[in-house]
């Protein structure tokens, strides 16, 4: 049986590892080829590297960051934040990422998930979604937001999910803006509903406070994988903790 | 020496990445005097099996594999390298493959997420020393919507189930072949290539 995967997240800026709330206040948390090889001998199922800053400063590096990482962890690495081009996509799975994460650039431009998936395969086109709930709506509705989720559009988030999927999309990394930073549980209703709306795995993400919340997205948000960072990154819990409970309360899991 | 075949596609970079964490020194090449002289060589894939078919038919190294398997040399072929060895692939309709072993490769029925990504546990059908040290049911990462199904059940040495039981590990002599990523399975996946290179009588 397929297992559920936990997937530490490291936010990076200047090729350090940063954390803070809502995409602001942000705090130094790192080495993030250090962080990454101790979550690697923790037992994490993949890691995602996401750069906060998602200037070309930062892109540069991070495929340095990556090259380092892909030597000494053997799971999975997503890189994600300011990709723009099929070509920065090129550079991060040239320097040894699996997959590349793309938000702002695919709303923009549909055409680069199909590029990409063609030139790379659907599996390396992760597309990442900020998802605002629209609070004075009587059907439950969310928005995407693009540009490190400092830009709400119009854009149904559900629609857009299934659109890029269409398109070519191998994944879905759904962060739910509201959560994200409060550790107070995942947007389980947005989990759901775009889980259930698309065909291929949805990495839920934001709002991980304790082991309970990583369960509930997997169970109630039928997420194939959850994402966390503050709950790793601060030592809250380690990732053998977190696959532990999980597995003792029913879900597959590889210990 | 230890080839890596590079066919213009694929990342070769985590599988090298691996065998030198190992103590190895593979050599990356597209040359067949390379791959034809080399002690044990390396198959890997990713992206579309047709676009892969294509490449190496540019590249003559589709003979160059076909002849590797013919001298029975150690061969391990991973993922879409798997998937090209069969006779035909349903991916982007009906596609010829390498057909060095017959069977054809089908899409994933719809029902389960597709692709199939994620840590998946690998059933040993056959005692073999691919395995050492390896427990049966030990988990592996898997990326794929297309998997292969070979006419033969006897060259089926590992089976994992998604929707279907499908062959995740095919052996034939001294072919391998797997469908998940071992470079991206953590240790056992590591052990998985210095068990294959052990076999060839590669020193690391």
């Amino acid at each position: 049986m397929l297992t559920k995967r936990i997937i530490p997240c490291l936010d990076v800026i200047g090729g350090r590892v940063v954390k803070g709330t809502s995409f602001t206040e942000l705090r130094d948390a790192g080495d993030p080829v250090e962080q990454a090889a101790f979550y690697y001998q923790q037992g994490a199922d993949e890691l995602v590297f996401l750069d906060i800053g998602a200037t070309p400063e930062g892109r540069d590096t991070m495929a340095d960051v990556v090259e380092g990482v892909s030597e000494q962890v053997f799971i999975p690495l997503t890189v994600g934040g300011g990709l723009r081009s099929i070509d920065d996509m090129r550079r991060m799975l040239e320097a040894g990422a699996d997959k590349t994460s793309i938000n702002t650039a695919a709303v923009i431009n549909h055409k680069i998930i199909t590029e990409g998936a063609k030139r790379f395969g659907s599996q390396c086109i992760v597309i990442a979604i900020d998802a605002r709930r629209v609070d004075d709506s009587s059907e439950p509705k969310w928005v995407v937001c693009t540009h490190g989720g400092r830009k709400p559009t119009e854009i149904d988030a559900i629609e857009w999910a299934k659109q890029a999927v269409d398109c070519g999309a191998g994944e879905i990394l759904l962060t739910s803006w509201d959560e994200d930073g409060q550790q107070t549980g995942y947007d389980l209703e947005l989990t759901r509903t775009i889980s259930e709306a698309v065909t291929v795995p949805v990495i839920a993400s934001g709002g991980a406070g304790n082991l309970e919340h990583l369960y509930e997205a997997l169970v109630t948000g039928k997420a194939d994988a959850v994402l966390a960072a503050s709950i790793f990154h601060y030592r809250t819990y380690s990732i053998r903790e977190a696959k532990e409970y999980l597995a003792e309360r029913g879900i597959p899991i590889r210990l | 020496m230890i080839a890596i075949i590079d066919y213009g596609a694929g990342n070769l970079r985590s599988v090298t990445n691996a065998l030198v964490k190992l103590g190895y020194q593979p050599k990356v090449t597209s040359e067949a005097s390379d791959v034809l002289s080399a002690n044990a060589v390396i198959f890997p894939g990713v992206g579309a099996a047709p676009d892969t078919v294509r490449n190496l038919r540019k590249s003559g190294l589709d003979d160059v594999i076909r002849q590797v398997i013919r001298e029975n040399r150690p061969l391990l072929a991973i993922c879409v390298g798997m998937q090209v060895l069969l006779s035909v692939t349903e991916e982007y309709g009906l596609n010829e493959c390498l057909g060095v072993i017959p069977g054809v490769v089908k899409r994933l029925p719809s029902g389960l997420k597709v692709p199939h990504m994620g840590w998946n546990q690998v059933k040993q059908v056959t005692n073999h020393p691919i395995f050492n040290g390896i427990a049966d049911g030990s988990n592996f990462y898997f990326v794929h919507s297309y998997y292969a199904e070979p006419d033969d059940a006897r060259v089926v040495a590992g089976t994992t189930e998604y929707s279907v039981p499908l062959c995740s590990v095919l052996i034939k002599d001294s072919l391998i072949a797997t469908q998940f990523h071992p470079e991206k399975s953590g240790e056992l996946g590591l052990r998985m290539y210095d068990n294959f290179l052990k076999m060839a009588g590669v020193e690391g």
